[in-house]
C-alpha cells in the first residue's frame, strides 16, 4: 500500500509523516513519532494500554486509522506532565503503589485524566466503573484508587499531594 | 520512632516516574538501526510429523531477508536440566497447535505475514492426546519418544507412617478436585530484539545481545549458548523494563532463541513481538491439575495423616514440569503440622502449549483442595474452621517430616489478624441467606534453597562502587518485573549505608555488566538478592569505616552511619565534644575544599572529627584504597536444603512466608452468580521493606487468585485454545475485583535481609479454597472443581436440590468432578466448539478411546 502523507496534532504539536492509509494510530505513534508511551497490549481492543486522548476523551489508538485523526487534538502519556514536573496523577500513582509493572500505566493515566476532567469529585463506584475500561494484571486496583483519591484530596485542597504520602490504611 | 531510617517506609518505587510518564523503555519500545521484524510460522495441528518444508517462494519474496527452520538451530534446550525437549523451531515434528515452525525475517511485518503465507509444510498427522488421564494410557505415537506413557516424571514420596497414621484417625475425609488451567496474561506481551555485531577477525557474525522481556536473563545467556554454540561470555542479554512476568517470563520462551537465530541468519537486527494470541500459545501457565486429596484427623481436628495422588496436565513440552510437581507434594508440608504423608504426583504431556510456572507455582491448586477438604472436616466435626487450622499449627523452629526447615512463623497471627478484622466470631452464622464467609490459609518459598543448576555458585551476587562525590551505583543481576526488585535494593544499600535514597542508583540485569543472579522467580529475589546487597554493602561500608575512623580517631567499629553522615560513636553518646571547625568543614563542599588543597582545609580535615559527610568519608576511602568497591553474595545454608530422598531438592526454602484469609460473598441462587465483598488478607512477610509495594504484592496475589477462583479458565477443543484473548480469557476488570484489605504481619525472620520474606506469591493460594468454603458457608454446595463459573454454581445447586443437571457441564457435578471436560465451565463456548481440521486423526481418535 502506498504512503500519503499526513498531519497529526499530538501533544501541542503538529507533525507531518508518511503513513499507509491503514496504519493504525496506534503504530503511528509508535513507530513513527517515538511515542512509545502509547502501549500494546491484546490486538483486539479489549486491554485498554494504547488509550490516547483524542480532543480529552481516551480512544483505543490499536483501533483507529492514523490518517483518519489528522483534524484533532491527540493527547498520549508524554504529554500529561505538569510542565518540567510529574503531574499529580502521576506523582500519585508513583506514590500509592498505582503502577507496578507500569505497562498499562499510560492507558489508566489516559481514562483517569478524562475521569477527573469531567467528574471532579466522583464517588468511589464511578471511580471504579471508570477505571473498568483499562485492564491490569498487577494491582488488583486497589491502590490506584488511592491514588485517584489521593489527586482528588489535593485538587479540593488546590495543592499537590504530599511527597512522601502513604496510602491510608 | 522506627530503629531504620530507610527500610520500613512506604516510598514510591525508583522507576516509578519512568512507567507514569512512558519514558522507561519495554524492549518493543526500542529500535535498533537496520532492525528487521520478524514473525513466526506456528503448526495449525497438535501432534504432526513434518515431512518437507518448502520455503523458497518465502525467501524469494521482495523484503525478505531469511527464512529459518528448525535445522538452522536443532540443539535441544529447556529450562531444567532434566527436560532439554525443545528446539528453537521444530525440528521433524510438532507438538500443539501453535509450536513453531519457521520464522521470517523481512523490513516490515506486513511482508513478514506475506512470506509466512508462501511458506509451504507438508505434514503427516498423528492422534493427540488432550486428556492426561487418557495420555498415560498411551503406548504409540507418544509425544516425546522418550517418555512412555506420556509421562514426564512421577514420584512416589512416603514420609512418616500414613498407613498407621490413617489407622489412628477418627475421621478420614477423601475426594477428588479439579482446577482448570489458567494463564499468566502478563499486560506486556513478550518482546526480543536480537543483534550480532560482526567480529573484525573472523567476518562473521561474533557478539550476540538479546535484549528481552525476561525474568532470567542469566538463564536466558545460558540457553542460548547452548542453542546457538557461541561461549557466554560473547553474549550479552540486557533486561529492559518488563511489563509483568508471573512466572511467564521465567524461562527461555520459544522467541527469544528464534530472535537469535533469525538475526544470525539474517545478518542483521531481528524483533520479534508476539501478539496476544502467541503470548497464550507461548503459555506456561499453571497446569490443569487432578487432585485426589485424603486426609485424616482426630475428633479435635488434629491431622494424622494425608494422602494426595497429583495428575498434571503438561502440555507438549518439559519446561517447569519437574519442579511443579514436586512443589505440589513438597509444599503439603511447612503450613501445618502434618505427621504422615503420602504423595504420587504425576506430570503428564499432553498436545497442548506448555505449562510451566505461575505465581505460587505448583502449590495453589493442592492448596485450593487441601483448604477445601480442611473445612469439609470442619463441619463434618462441628469444629470452627479457625480452630481445626489452630490445632494443626506447626512449632518451629523445626524441620517437618518431609525435609523443610521453618525458622521464622507468622501463621498463627494472620490467623487471628483476619478473625478480629472480619467479624468471623460474631459475624459467620449470622449472614443472611445467600451471603458467606471462608477461610483458608496459604504459604510460599523465599527463594528455592537449591538452583535449577546445581553448583555450588552463590544465587544472588551484587557488586557496589562508589563515586567520589559519594555517589553509590549498585550493580545486581536481579531482574525487576514491576515487584520492586530495584527499590528494594536501593533501599538496602542506603540503609547499611547511612545514606539517602537519592544516592544510589541500581544497575540491573545486564550480563556483561552486573554479576550473576538467578533471576526473577519462586519469590527468590528479596531473600537472596536483598541478603547480597546487604553483604555488598557492609564489605564496601567496612572499607569507609576504616578511612573515616582513621580521620576520627576512634576505631573503625566505632564509626557510626546516619543521616548521611559518619558519627563517631562517642561523639554522639556525649563523651567528646563536637568541634565547630570540624562542623564548618564538613558543611561545606568538601570535593572543593580537598581539590585546591588550603594547608588550613587539610589541617581541618586531618583534626579528630565527632563525625564527617558521606561525601568526606567516601574521599578518605578512596585516598586510601585507590577505588572503591565492595561485593557480596548469598547461598542458602546448608541446614536449609532439605532431605536426601529423590526429589528432595525442590520444596526447601530457607524461609517461608505465610498467609491467611477470610473471604465474604454472596451467591445468587438464581443465577449461580458469585460475588466477592471483600477479602481480609493477612501476609507474613518477615519484615515489609516497602510496606506500600508489600501491600501492592499481597493483594495483586490475592486479587490473580479469585480470577482463578471465579472467572480465568484456559478452554481447549481438540488441542486448539478457544479463548486466546484478554476479552475471552475473562481478566478481573475493576467493577469484578472486590475491596482486599491486607494486613502485614511481620515475624522477622533470622536469616532475611532485615528480617524480610517472601512477599509476592504466597498470598495467592489461600483465595481461591477461602471463596469456596466461603460459597459452601452461603448456599451449602461444595465446589470441588474451580473456577466457580455461575454454570457450575447453578449445576451444584441444581443438584443439591434435585432438579434436572445444567447441560453446560456436561451434566457433570462439579460437587463430585470425575475427568476434566474440555469446556465444561466457561461461558463462552457452549456445545461442540467449531469444526476444524476434517481430516485431524485427533478427533476421531478421541472419540474412538471413548473420552466423550
Amino acid at each position: 500500500m502506498k504512503k500519503e502523507l499526513i498531519e497529526l496534532r499530538v501533544n501541542g504539536r503538529t507533525q507531518e509523516l508518511a503513513v499507509e492509509p491503514n496504519r493504525l494510530l496506534l503504530d503511528a505513534l509508535r513507530q513513527e513519532l517515538n511515542l512509545t508511551g502509547v502501549k500494546r497490549g491484546c490486538d483486539d481492543s479489549s486491554c485498554g494500554a494504547c488509550s490516547v486522548q483524542v480532543d480529552g476523551v481516551p480512544m483505543l489508538s490499536c483501533t483507529m486509522l492514523a490518517a483518519s485523526y489528522q483534524d484533532c487534538e491527540i493527547t498520549t502519556v508524554e504529554g500529561i506532565s505538569d510542565g518540567a514536573g510529574l503531574a499529580a496523577l502521576q506523582k500519585a500513582y508513583g506514590d500509592f503503589g498505582g503502577s507496578q509493572c507500569g505497562y498499562c500505566t499510560p492507558g489508566f493515566m489516559m481514562t483517569v485524566r478524562w475521569l477527573l476532567a469531567n467528574n471532579p469529585e466522583p464517588t468511589d463506584g464511578e471511580i471504579r466503573q471508570a477505571l473498568s475500561s483499562n485492564l491490569c494484571r498487577c494491582t488488583g486496583y486497589s491502590q490506584m484508587y488511592a491514588a485517584v483519591r489521593a489527586v482528588i484530596e489535593a485538587e479540593k485542597k488546590n495543592r499537590k499531594p504530599e511527597l512522601t504520602g502513604a496510602p491510608q490504611r | 520512632m522506627s530503629e531504620f531510617s530507610v527500610i520500613g517506609k512506604s516510598i514510591a518505587m525508583v522507576d516509578a516516574a519512568g512507567k507514569t510518564t512512558g519514558a522507561g523503555k519495554y524492549t518493543d519500545d526500542l529500535s535498533v538501526p537496520g532492525m528487521l521484524v520478524a514473525k513466526i510460522l506456528h503448526s495449525p495441528y497438535p501432534h504432526a510429523l513434518i515431512k518437507h518444508i518448502d520455503t523458497t517462494r518465502a525467501r524469494d519474496l521482495d523484503g525478505v531477508a531469511a527464512v529459518v527452520t528448525g535445522e538452522d538451530a536443532p540443539n535441544r534446550y529447556g529450562i531444567l536440566p532434566v527436560g532439554h525437549d525443545e528446539t528453537a523451531l521444530a525440528v521433524g515434528k510438532v507438538r500443539y497447535v501453535g509450536d513453531n515452525v519457521a520464522c521470517v525475517a523481512a523490513v516490515t511485518e506486513e511482508i513478514a505475514e506475506r512470506a509466512l503465507e508462501l511458506i509451504e509444510v507438508e505434514y503427516q498427522l498423528l492422534p493427540g492426546y488432550f486428556d492426561p488421564e487418557e495420555s498415560m494410557k498411551a503406548e504409540r505415537d507418544l509425544i516425546h519418544d522418550n517418555r512412555s506413557n506420556n509421562i514426564e516424571k512421577d514420584y512416589h514420596h512416603v514420609f512418616g507412617d500414613p498407613e498407621k497414621g490413617f489407622a489412628e484417625a477418627d475421621y478420614v475425609a477423601e475426594a477428588r478436585y479439579l482446577a482448570n488451567e489458567v494463564t499468566h496474561a502478563a499486560m506486556e506481551p513478550h518482546c526480543t530484539l536480537a543483534s550480532f555485531e560482526m567480529d573484525p577477525h573472523t567476518g562473521k557474525p561474533g557478539r550476540l545481545t538479546v535484549w528481552s522481556s525476561t525474568q532470567v536473563p542469566y538463564y536466558l545467556q545460558h540457553k542460548l549458548a547452548l542453542v546457538l554454540e557461541l561461549p557466554m561470555s560473547q553474549i550479552r542479554v540486557i533486561k529492559p523494563l518488563v511489563g509483568g512476568g508471573f512466572g511467564g517470563k521465567s524461562e527461555v520462551i520459544p522467541l527469544e532463541i528464534i530472535a537469535a537465530v533469525a538475526a544470525r541468519a539474517a545478518r542483521a537486527p531481528v524483533k520479534i513481538t508476539y501478539t496476544r494470541e502467541e503470548v497464550f500459545w507461548a503459555h506456561r501457565g499453571r497446569p490443569r491439575t487432578i487432585i485426589d486429596l485424603k486426609t485424616g484427623v482426630r475428633k479435635d481436628g488434629r491431622i494424622t495423616a494425608v494422602a494426595c495422588k497429583v495428575i498434571q496436565d503438561g502440555g507438549a513440552y518439559c519446561s517447569y514440569g519437574v519442579v511443579t510437581i514436586l512443589y505440589s507434594g513438597a509444599l503439603l508440608g511447612a503450613l501445618y503440622d502434618i505427621p504422615n504423608i503420602r504423595y504420587d504426583g504425576y506430570r503428564v504431556l499432553t498436545n497442548k502449549p506448555a505449562c510451566g510456572a505461575m505465581r505460587g507455582h505448583g502449590t495453589v491448586n493442592v492448596r485450593f483442595a487441601f483448604e477445601s477438604q480442611m473445612d469439609e472436616i470442619a463441619v463434618k466435626l462441628a469444629l470452627d474452621p479457625a480452630q481445626i487450622r489452630r490445632v494443626n499449627l506447626l512449632k518451629p523452629p523445626m524441620v517437618t517430616v518431609n525435609g523443610l526447615r521453618v525458622l521464622s512463623y507468622g501463621l498463627p497471627e494472620c490467623v487471628e489478624q483476619v478473625i478480629r478484622r472480619s467479624g468471623w466470631g460474631e459475624r459467620r452464622g449470622n449472614l443472611p441467606r445467600g451471603r458467606g464467609l471462608g477461610m483458608a490459609c496459604s504459604h510460599y518459598v523465599s527463594g528455592a534453597a537449591n538452583s535449577i543448576i546445581r553448583s555450588e555458585m552463590p544465587h544472588s551476587t551484587v557488586n557496589i562502587k562508589i563515586d567520589r562525590d559519594g555517589g553509590v551505583v549498585v550493580y545486581t543481576g536481579a531482574a525487576e518485573i514491576g515487584q520492586g526488585s530495584d527499590t528494594m535494593t536501593a533501599q538496602i544499600v542506603a540503609e547499611v549505608l547511612g545514606c539517602s535514597l537519592s544516592r544510589v542508583k541500581v544497575i540491573a540485569a545486564d550480563t556483561d555488566l552486573t554479576p550473576i543472579d538467578l533471576g526473577s522467580y519462586s519469590s527468590r529475589v528479596t531473600f537472596m538478592a536483598g541478603n547480597a546487597a546487604l553483604r555488598a554493602a557492609e564489605d564496601i561500608k567496612s572499607k569507609l569505616a576504616g578511612a573515616a575512623a582513621g580521620r576520627m580517631g576512634c576505631a573503625p567499629e566505632e564509626a557510626v552511619f546516619a543521616d548521611d553522615r559518619v558519627w563517631n560513636r562517642r561523639a554522639l553518646m556525649d563523651e567528646i565534644p563536637v568541634s565547630s571547625d570540624s562542623e564548618a568543614a564538613a558543611r561545606g563542599r568538601v570535593e572543593g575544599q580537598i581539590l585546591r588543597g588550603s594547608v588550613l582545609q587539610t589541617r581541618q580535615e586531618q583534626a579528630a572529627k565527632a563525625s564527617m559527610s558521606f561525601e568526606e568519608a567516601v574521599v578518605a576511602a578512596i585516598d586510601l584504597h585507590g577505588g572503591l568497591t565492595g561485593t557480596g553474595s548469598y547461598a542458602p545454608p546448608l541446614e536449609a536444603r532439605g532431605g536426601r530422598h529423590k526429589g528432595a531438592g525442590v520444596g526447601p526454602s530457607p524461609a517461608y512466608s505465610y498467609a491467611a484469609q477470610v473471604a465474604e460473598v454472596s451467591v445468587d441462587e438464581d443465577t449461580g452468580e458469585v460475588r466477592v465483598h471483600k477479602i481480609w488478607a493477612a501476609h507474613d512477610c518477615g519484615r515489609a521493606l516497602n510496606p506500600v509495594a508489600v501491600e501492592g504484592q499481597v493483594i495483586g496475589s490475592v486479587w490473580m487468585g479469585l480470577g482463578q477462583a471465579l472467572q480465568e479458565e484456559v478452554v481447549w477443543k481438540d488441542g486448539l485454545l478457544m479463548n486466546p484473548g484478554l476479552l475471552e480469557y475473562r481478566s478481573p476488570s475493576s467493577v469484578e475485583s472486590p475491596e482486599i484489605e491486607c494486613i502485614i504481619v511481620e515475624s522477622v525472620d533470622p536469616e532475611g535481609p532485615f528480617g524480610a520474606k517472601e512477599a509476592g506469591e504466597g498470598s495467592l493460594a489461600a483465595t481461591i479454597p477461602a471463596i469456596s468454603n466461603a460459597i459452601y458457608d452461603a448456599v451449602g454446595v461444595r465446589l470441588r472443581e474451580a473456577p466457580f463459573t455461575p454454570e457450575r454454581i447453578l449445576a451444584a445447586l441444581r443438584t443439591k436440590r434435585g432438579q434436572k443437571k445444567v447441560d453446560m457441564t456436561e451434566g457433570i457435578d462439579p460437587e463430585i468432578p470425575e475427568k476434566f471436560r474440555e469446556h465444561g465451565g466457561a461461558v463462552c463456548f457452549r456445545g461442540k466448539g467449531p469444526g476444524r481440521h476434517p481430516d485431524d486423526p485427533a478427533r476421531k481418535a478421541v472419540s474412538a478411546g471413548g473420552a466423550r
